[in-house]
Order: C-alpha cells, then structure tokens, then sequence
C-alpha cells in the first residue's frame, strides 16, 4: 500500500498478525450482524466506534452511525441537551477517525451529515481545520471541509480570501492556497464585490503579490498557473466581435451559371463554382443563436426560405466560433450583366449570445456584389480538370495583374474593424508591458521564457487590427523551449507553429507571396485556380482560419500536423493536400466532414493506421462518444468493420480525387471499398477509377 | 443496425473500459525517505523514463514475469489471514476488478473460477440493485461499477437485471446534475465517471440527464484546465481522469482545454521518470504504474493491476 515499507515478517511478528487479523474479522463479524438486524445499542454502537478507529475506510459502519444518530434523535424528541450530546460524540467518532487517516472520506463525510444538522460552530470547525492544515497545507479533504463550513455558516468570500493570504504568506510553495484564491476571486469579480469591482486594480495587485512566489523558486510550479490565469483575465475580451466573414466587405464575386455547373469552368479568384453559396462568419468566441433572425440576408432576388444558419462545431451545444450558412442562387434569376447587392446585417436585433453569456451588442454590416455569369471564360474550353498533382512545378507564382486587384483589396479587408477594440483598455496593454520588461530578467529558465512568449503573444492579441510584433522574438522563444523542456516539446511546438502561422498570414504582401496559380497542361492560363500554399512549413497546429476563410485550393503538405481542427471554417475549400503529415487516424479528420466543396484530397504518406491506439477516437462524432445514434450506420458499407472511421468521415463527401497511397491502412480492400463509398470517384491514387 | 465497435485487444479494451478509480482509500503520506531509482544516465524521453521507473521497480523484486504475478494475485485472493486482507474486505469487490483485469491483460483470465466469482458478485446485489463491496456491506455505486466491469470481464453482463441497476444507478443523480455515492449523499466527480461508465457498458446511459451530468462535470473545471472533486476542488490527476474519460463517454471533450490540461498533466512527471498526482506532490505508483508504491514499498493488487496496465498501454 502506499508508503508501506516491503519488508519480510519475522515468524514471531506472522503470528502477532495472525492474531490482530482474526480479532478484527472478529469484531466486523459482529457489527455486520448488528447491522443487519438493525440494533442501536449503546454496546453495538460503542463497536463501531472502536471499528471505524481500526479501519475508516469502513464505509458501511459510518452509514450504520447515521441509522443509529437517526433512531436516537428521534427517541430524544429534540431535547437540546440530548441532542448535543448525540451529535457531539459523532464528532468525537470523526475526529478519531481522522487522527487514523486524515484523509478518509468517510470520516469526512459524517461530519459534513452531522454539521448539516445545524451543530457545532464556525470558530470550532476553523480550529479544527487549522490544525489540519498545519500538518498538511496540501490536504484537498481539508480545503473541500473549508469551503463546506464557509458555504454552510456564510463566511464571506473575502474573509476566506483573506485566509489564502495567510496560507501564502506562511508558504509561498501552496499550490492549494493559490487555486482557492483563484476561485474566490472569480467569484468576487464575477458579482462585482465592492472592491473588486475595477479589474485593473484587482489584477495588478495579483500580479505583485504571484511575482515573489515565481522569483523565489522558479521550479515551483505553485504560482505558474495562477500567472498564467491572470494574463488570460487581463486579455480576455469581453465581448462577443465578429472578427472575419466570408465574402469579405466590398468583394465582387463572380457565380457560374447553370450550364456550366459541372467541373467547375473556371476558378480564377473570385469565381465560385457551386450554386450553393456560403456565407461564413467567424466569431472571436464561441456564441450562440445565430439564426435569420438575429442575421438578416438581403439580396436583390427573393430567397424562398429563411435561411438556415449552422455552427461549425461537432458537438451538440448549438454553439460555435464559425458559423455558415448557404444561398441557394435560384434558376430562374440568370442576367449575366446583372450585379446583384448583399447585404449580411449580423445582431442589429438581439439573440447572439456567447457561452459565457454576453450578449452580442455590436452590431455589423457586410455588403458584396454577386455576378452571374453565363458565358465561359474562352470559348471551346474544355470544362474538366485533369487530375490534380501537388508538385512544385505545376504552381506558378501569382502575378496580381490589373485585371484583377480584387484578391489584393481582399486582403486588406481580412479582418473586420470593430471599433470597441480601438479603443483597447490601456490598462490592458500597461500591465502586459510591465510583466515583459519584469520578466526579461528571468529569460534564462524555462518559465520565464514561457511566460515572455505567451506576454508578447498576449499583447498582439490586444491589438488584432495591427500587425503582429516580436513574432521572430516569440519564435525563437518557443525553439529554445522545445531543447530545453523536452517532455512539453509538443506544446511549445504547437504554439510555435500558431506563431510562425500569424505572422504568415499578418500582412497581404507575406499571403501574395504564398498564392500560386496551378499550371494545368490541359488548361490554359485563365482557367486555372489560385492556391495557397502553407506547405514545408514544420506546422504542427494550425490557426489564423480568420484570415484564410477564402482559401479554395490550399496545400498544407511535408508539415507535422496531427489535426486540422479548426479547418472547417473554410468553406470554399475544394481542393486539400494533407500528405506528408503525421496523421494518425481519420478521426483526426473530422473537420472534412464539413466541407461540403471538397472534390480533391490528398492524405497521402501519413500515418493512418500504423497506431494500435486512436488518441483522436472520442473527439469524434460517433457511437463510441454517444454523440451519434446508431441509426447512421449503414451496413451495405460493412464487408469489414475495420473502415468505420474512415466511412464516417468521408460517406457524404463528393470527392472527385482522393490520393490515400502510403498509409498503413491502405490494401487493395480499402481501395475498393473506398471506390463504394464515394460513387463521384474519378481518381484514387492516381488511376482512374471505372 | 445495432453499432458494436470492432472487437478491441486487451490494452485497448483497458482504455475503453478504464478502471474504476480509485477509491482513494489511502493517500500519499508525506513521510520518510523513500529511494528513488538513480535516473537513467542519458537523457531519455519522459515516456522512456517513466518506463525506467516501472522497470527497476519490478528488477527490485525479480524479472516481471506473468506467472509471478499470476501467483501474487491467487494467493492475495486466498490469503485471509492477513491484517491487510481484513481491513480492506469492505472493497473486495474492487480488488476483484484489479486482480481479474490485471490476469486477462496477461492473459490468464482462465485461472480462475469465473462461476464461483459471479456466484459471489450475486450475493453482494442489494434488494435495491446496487453492489455492496462484500457479502453482508452496504451498496455504494462504487462496487456496483466493479461489479459490472467483472461481469463485462467474463461476458456475463446477461445474469444482471440490467433495468435493476441501471436503476439504481440512476436514481443517485441529483438536481444539479452530479451524482452521490449512495443514499447517504456525498457528492464527488469519481461518481458522475463511475455512473456514466457504468451506464455506457449497460447500454443504458439515456437514464440518466447528460447535459446535466456534463455541466456539472465542467462546473468542477479549474483555471489550470484541471478538475476537482466537487466545484472549487483543487485539480489531482485521479479526478482529472474521471472527468476527462466522463466527458470523452458523453462526447463532450470540447469542454476541455487539451493543451492547458495536456501541459499541466506533462508537468506532473518528476526528474525520477514517476508521476505525482499534483503540484510538488510525491511521485505515487497509482499514477506511474510500478507494482507497489515505489521500489521497495510493499506490493498490493491495486498497484499491480495499475503497474500491468502501464506496461502494456506503453508497449
């Protein structure tokens, strides 16, 4: 057992043993058999206080206690005195249990039951707990009992803050003082206590008093946290904004008409190839209630039905960062010389809300222009795509010519303006400032230069409208990070990536420099479509999907991911490289599922299958997580359950290219049931599909 | 169509049907020296180290070998004589859940009698469907769950009234969601896993109300991405689990902060390669896995059933 020594019994040492273990089974026997027969007297009770002395964790003596507390309260007829003296050796009972193991939550329990019943005073269980707590500040039962008495006799948040104080100051290395602080505080600034009204001052005064834990041994992870917690209440915006959508303000688009529906005629930039058109808007938190009635859509043709707004999400709280919804561009509406006015007005009536409950009060409006388009680009083309193939020399750097400035105008336009946001709190900003300068002394260990990472990071995320600063400085940060802390390498790789991704996508000139044209031999040069590559970059998680909402070709090949969660927001993805990643699983692919455009996916050269163990399994949508019913599964699919997950992810895809070679999982069975599974197939791994 | 996920190797059914912590019975005492395995010369991996723990715990007391501890097991099943045995016989039901879960990860599950053992899981059913820890104890829902996780063991779960428990179980959940332990009420996050454990190997997890189960369960949640045992209660691993594998039964692991909580779990190994269960805590086998406490400590059922299970989910 814990903390026992291993040691071999010496034979005299054997029988003494022998002897205690039948004079205990003897004694249990006993109070079993009381128990059973339900007898409560003084003997019979006296036996199971001798028992719960011996052994606490005997949860059945503690309930036999509360029979026999009930049977003699009600026999006493609530004489005062009685009842004190029945409660009180109760408490006697705990307190010799606790002496045993201090740690029992049976004892535990059975004072909180006895406390309920209106005994014992505040100062007397303080004292009691005091004494815990000088032998074991760390003691959670003890800390757990604390808030029970302060919630049961309404001792005040700050008066119990007051005690964290003092628990620090004995110790600045209590993790436990540190965490209760934090709760306590929530609690004060979340109903505004006098005092704790003005975050500001709140905050800095934490910040002090964290700072001697975190320079007095910077091993000690008792104020890491705590620090941590208070960067993210000084950054943390309050408001729900709306950060991007999709189309972006003042775009121009360009819809095909119905006769050139299939295989999408051409794709330069702005020309969707689909008469389901999404729009996408992109939340700085997850809200809720976004619906026709809190966004309202108006173009210059009728939408038959209100339209149907979902979030972005696989899960079931009806609340999302991103959400989408589609127009569906009626038939009858075909003047090509036409420019139809949108206009997306989102919370000019009320209902967003975020999931921490501030409602969304700032209101904006997008406006675009829609073009149908009947004509095909050059006449005689042939509207079919040959087979995509993700090498260097089928893409061409983008030349913006002058026929096209949208893309460049687009860019500028990426992040919507939202004017609470200029007016970023200053006090914000001084305190974000002061913590850097404080903790550049401490840049030679690892939470100092954790903590100056995430300082900077924190302060671009003040200032969203601005280019990111100190990027290379972060970066650097986090690699010296990944030698020096080895077992969190993932994270401060993670974290390195989100960087590296923010400052890729920072400013229009970096993006411009990673669109490509793709050069097909059987296309002419009008007709092909821009991709964005992220591809070599050594990413391991992505981020940024705000800036890239209008991505349709995108290539995320030769990177280190194992997710592309967060990938849904995009859209009007239609053509995705994920080869040469780390993917494990195609429950790490979950966020396929929601792109409805996606005709062409590679996942080539991966990792799927080759792992006994699915780390991603129940963050994915299926009857394993009870998140979806059975009644989804199709057994026409099933000549193996061994591609569940697979069939989950891509069944209702309409891929016309998918390239899965290089994969542990992939044998000619998977082929064909993948050629099953997705009738639109044209290409699998190259050949073509009959 | 019925869905029945594929048929899942032992380690793999480890993780899905993962144990029933923890009663807790006994902490961590602070005390005394305790000898740590000399760290690995070279700078291995945190995983590696871990293992290196794992291994020179079991060289302290010979090669690991899976009759040896076959052995161990039976015998600490026979052995009634002890001082130990006696005063942990309230939770024997959940030493059989060790004990038989630890044979079949070797798989030894034909050493024993199964009959006899459901014969006696039987006697511990209480009129009011729940499981008492032992013939004569009180029900408590943490036997009910090691009780149904033996009987899944042996593929029996067809001699249960599943109605019965399923009711039992059920009927412990409060207004705000969170469930007691039994009827005597106390409330912590161990039971809201063991009630959505025990209910999702039932097939019966519509008894109870989720999304109220679930916003308890985030209720508990910590600024350090961790949980607690009830709303306000400081974040250990033992709860962490319960919550995390709760939320991950119910779909609900959005609610998790993976990275804030993947970096404050990282943190909780120690140079030595072991794992604590909290901030400047010990390193405790009941988190590394090492076939008793630590090298030289005495061995028990709980820590070799957590020791196996490590060996072969590292494997």
């Amino acid at each position: 057992m814990h903390g026992r020594p291993r040691k071999p019994l010496k034979p005299v040492d054997e029988a003494a043993v022998a002897a205690k273990a039948e004079k205990l089974r003897a004694l249990q026997s006993e109070f079993l058999s009381n128990h059973q027969n339900k007898i409560y007297s003084k003997e019979a009770v006296e036996l199971s206080a001798k028992l719960l002395e011996i052994n606490p964790e005997l949860y059945t003596a503690w309930n036999y206690r509360k029979l026999a507390v009930q049977q003699n309260l009600a026999q006493c007829e609530s004489d005062p005195e009685s009842v004190n003296s029945i409660l009180n050796e109760e408490l006697k009972v705990v307190e010799n249990a606790l002496r045993q193991n201090f740690k029992s939550y049976g004892a535990w329990h059975h004072r909180k039951w006895v406390l309920e019943k209106g005994h014992s005073s505040m100062d007397k269980e303080l004292g009691l707990l005091d004494k815990f707590q000088a032998m074991d500040a760390r003691n959670f039962h003890a800390w757990n009992y604390r808030r029970f008495v302060a919630a049961l006799m309404k001792r005040s948040d700050e008066d119990e803050l007051e005690h964290t104080q003092n628990m620090i100051d004995k110790n600045l290395s209590n993790y436990s003082a540190w965490h209760n602080r934090s709760v306590l505080l929530s609690n004060l600034m979340k109903k505004a206590a006098p005092g704790f009204t003005s975050k500001d001052e709140v905050l800095t005064r934490e910040y002090e008093l964290v700072r001697e834990a975190l320079f007095t041994d910077e091993d000690d992870q008792s104020g890491w946290f705590y620090h941590l917690w208070l960067l993210d209440q000084t950054v943390r915006s309050e408001f729900p904004l709306l950060v991007s959508s999709w189309p972006v303000e003042g775009s121009d688009i360009s819809l095909p008409a119905a006769d050139y529906l299939d295989g999408c005629a051409s794709m330069n930039v702005f020309h969707y190839s689909s008469r389901n058109f999404p729009l996408v808007l992109y939340f700085n938190q997850s809200v809720r209630g976004v619906n026709s009635s809190t966004v309202s859509v108006s173009c210059g043709f009728n939408l038959n039905a209100d339209l149907i707004w979902k979030p972005l999400s696989s899960n079931d709280s009806q609340s999302a960062k991103v959400w989408a919804t589609h127009l569906a561009i009626p038939d009858a509406e075909l003047h090509s010389s036409e420019a139809y006015q949108v206009e997306v007005k989102v919370g000019f009536s009320q209902g967003i809300v975020s999931t921490t409950g501030v409602a969304y009060g700032h209101p904006s409006q997008i406006s675009f222009q829609l073009h149908l388009q009947k004509a095909p680009v050059e006449s005689g083309q042939d509207s079919r795509f040959g087979r995509i193939q993700w090498k260097d020399d089928c893409f061409a750097v983008y030349e913006p010519g002058s026929a096209e400035p949208d893309l460049v105008n687009l860019l500028d336009n990426l992040t919507i303006k939202n004017e609470v946001e200029s007016t970023a709190s200053t006090w914000q900003a001084r305190i974000i400032d002061d913590e850097t300068n404080i903790f550049r002394d401490l840049l030679d260990c690892k939470i100092g230069k954790l903590t100056v990472a995430r300082l900077l990071t924190a302060y671009n995320s003040l200032r969203p409208l601005d280019k990111p600063v100190h990027c290379k400085e972060v970066l650097e940060l986090y690699s010296e990070l990944m030698k020096l802390d080895p077992s969190h390498y993932q994270y401060y790789k993670d974290n390195h990536s989100l960087v590296l991704l923010q400052q890729v996508t920072s400013s229009k000139e970096s993006l411009l420099s990673r669109c490509f044209h793709y050069r097909d031999s059987t296309l002419s040069t009008n007709g092909s479509p821009l991709c964005l590559r992220l591809n070599n970059l050594g990413i391991s998680q992505l981020g940024s999907f705000e800036k890239l909402l209008w991505v349709q070709m995108l290539d995320l090949s030769n990177n280190e991911l194992q997710s592309i969660e967060g990938l849904e927001a995009l859209q009007l993805l239609s053509q995705l490289c994920l080869s040469n990643n780390k993917f494990r699983s195609f429950t790490a692919l979950e966020s396929l599922r929601y792109l409805k455009s996606l005709k062409v996916l590679d996942i080539s050269q991966n990792e799927i299958g080759s792992h006994s163990i699915d780390t991603t399994r129940y963050l994915f949508r299926s009857p394993l997580s009870h998140s979806v019913g059975s009644c989804d599964w199709n057994i026409n699919y099933l000549s193996s359950k061994t591609y569940w997950e697979a069939f989950f992810v891509l069944k209702d895809m309409g891929l016309t290219q998918l390239d899965v070679a290089g994969n542990a999982i992939t044998s000619k069975s998977f082929n064909v049931f993948l050629e099953k599974l997705l009738p639109t197939l044209k290409w699998l791994d190259g050949v073509e599909v009959n | 169509m019925e869905f029945n996920p594929p048929l899942l190797t032992s380690s793999q059914r480890t993780l899905s049907l993962f144990p029933l912590p923890l009663h807790f019975p006994l902490e961590i005492r602070t005390a005394g020296e305790v000898e740590f395995p000399p760290p690995p010369k070279r700078h291995a991996p945190p995983l590696q180290q871990a293992l290196n723990t794992i291994e020179s715990t079991l060289v302290a007391m010979g090669e690991l070998a899976a009759d040896k501890h076959v052995k161990y097991i039976l015998a600490v099943e026979k052995r009634k004589d002890s001082f130990e045995s006696a005063v942990l016989e309230h939770l024997r039901m959940n030493g059989a859940y060790w004990g038989l879960t630890t044979l079949d990860l070797l798989d030894k599950r034909d050493v024993v009698d199964s009959n006899e053992i459901i014969e006696w899981i039987l006697k511990c059913q209480h009129e009011s469907g729940g499981f008492a820890g032992n013939i004569g104890h009180d029900p408590h829902i943490l036997y009910t769950l090691s009780a149904i996780q033996v009987l899944a063991l042996f593929d029996k779960l067809n001699v249960l009234d599943v109605d019965k428990v399923s009711t039992y179980i059920a009927g412990l959940q409060n207004e705000d969601g969170s469930f007691s332990g039994d009827i005597w009420g106390e409330v912590d996050t161990r039971f809201s896993y063991i009630a959505i454990c025990g209910l999702s190997i039932l097939k019966c997890l519509d008894k109870i109300n989720v999304e109220r189960a679930v916003n308890y369960i985030i209720s508990c949640r910590n600024v350090d991405g961790g949980f607690g045992c009830t709303p306000g209660g400081e974040s250990h691993a033992g709860q962490i689990f319960c919550c995390v594998a709760a939320l991950a039964i119910t779909g609900a692991l959005h609610y998790v902060d993976k990275d804030l909580l993947g970096w404050w779990l990282c943190e909780r190994q120690v140079k030595s390669g072991g794992l604590n269960g909290r901030p400047e805590k010990l390193p405790d086998d009941t988190e590394n896995g090492g076939i008793s406490d630590r090298p030289d400590d005495a061995v028990d059922i709980f820590h070799t059933y957590f020791g196996v299970a490590g060996k072969t989910v590292a494997a």
